[in-house]
């Protein structure tokens, strides 16, 4: 019972949970403050169709090149644009990129910060039909439209 | 939230007639670019193909497979009235059927480019104009 035990070690616990909602918090800014570059409209209107359009900070600038360079075979689908569109998006992209390593075939999901967010959701969780791919960000970040993924807003649908 | 909102909107309720009337105008100049209408498409594909469109046609196309793992029903569902969900990524899509979504088939660059893509998808090739005026006949017979 917390009332029987002595000071020092409540205090001890305070400090240490203190500390840890510090490193928690300074880890969802770093995120947070990427995300919220307000996103040019046509790569939100031509990019979130098939997904959430997904900030640009989230893949540094040789991924987006990559991608953008391969867009009729973008991950098993044809979402090719006309050139001008292309390109606009290209450069908007590479202007607003993040700063860390390219992750496994330009994959999001595949980043060690997405991986190690994610590490206690299980596999199971991932195949349910309301969600169905670590992709659909929209499926738990509820505001993931608004690049909002702060962990206020998750919901995880049954 | 809300408070941003509404100082946002209130400026403008002084200048909102003329700023009404500008975005009227604006909207007519680029009305000719944008705007079409699902039978306008349904029209047009049928010229180009030379054929009367055949819904059931149009049917059984987007619900079959075409050689290659995706249907147009995979995404879309069979009866495109509802939500359909991206096969790979679960995005919830909007319904495909004018009847059901006012917005379909109402700019011809925008109906052409998914034609382009999800054909390839679906069948690696283009679309016909047959083809797409039966599948546009079929989803116009798709009334609430």
């Amino acid at each position: 019972m917390m009332i029987k035990r002595r000071m020092p070690s409540l205090l001890t616990a305070s400090l240490l949970l203190a500390f840890t909602s510090f490193t928690v918090h300074a880890d969802d800014d770093e995120h947070e403050g990427r995300a919220r570059i307000p996103l040019l409209p046509k790569y939100q209107q031509e990019c979130s169709a098939c997904h959430v359009a997904y900030p640009p900070g989230m893949l540094p600038a040789a991924s987006w090149q990559r991608l953008m360079n391969g867009l009729p075979k973008h991950f098993g689908t044809d979402a090719s644009l006309d050139a001008a569109t292309t390109k606009a998006l290209s450069t908007w992209l590479t202007a607003n990129a993040g700063s860390r390593s390219a992750p496994p075939q330009d994959r999001i999901t595949q980043s060690s910060w997405f991986l190690h967010e994610h590490d206690e959701v299980p596999t199971r969780t991932w195949q349910r039909a309301s969600i169905k791919s670590p992709a659909n960000c929209a499926a738990c970040h509820t505001r993931a439209d608004q690049g909002d993924f702060n962990e206020r807003f998750i919901r995880i649908p049954r | 939230m809300n408070n941003f909102h509404r100082s946002w909107r209130q400026p403008a309720l002084r200048t909102g007639r003329v700023a009404g009337l500008v975005t009227g105008l604006l909207m007519a100049l680029s009305a000719q670019a944008q705007t079409n209408t699902p039978a306008q498409l349904l029209s047009q594909y049928s010229q180009q193909a030379g054929t009367r469109p055949d819904a059931s046609k149009g049917q059984q196309f987007f619900t079959s497979k075409h050689g290659r793992e995706w249907a147009c029903a995979s995404c879309h569902r069979a009866t495109p009235t509802g939500t359909g969900q991206h096969a790979a990524t679960g995005r919830p899509i909007r319904p495909l059927a004018p009847g059901f979504n006012p917005e379909r088939f109402t700019d011809a660059a925008k109906t052409e480019k998914w034609f382009r893509r999800n054909c390839n998808d679906v069948a690696g090739r283009e679309c016909t104009a047959a083809e797409k005026a039966d599948v546009l006949a079929w989803l116009l017979t798709l009334k609430p």
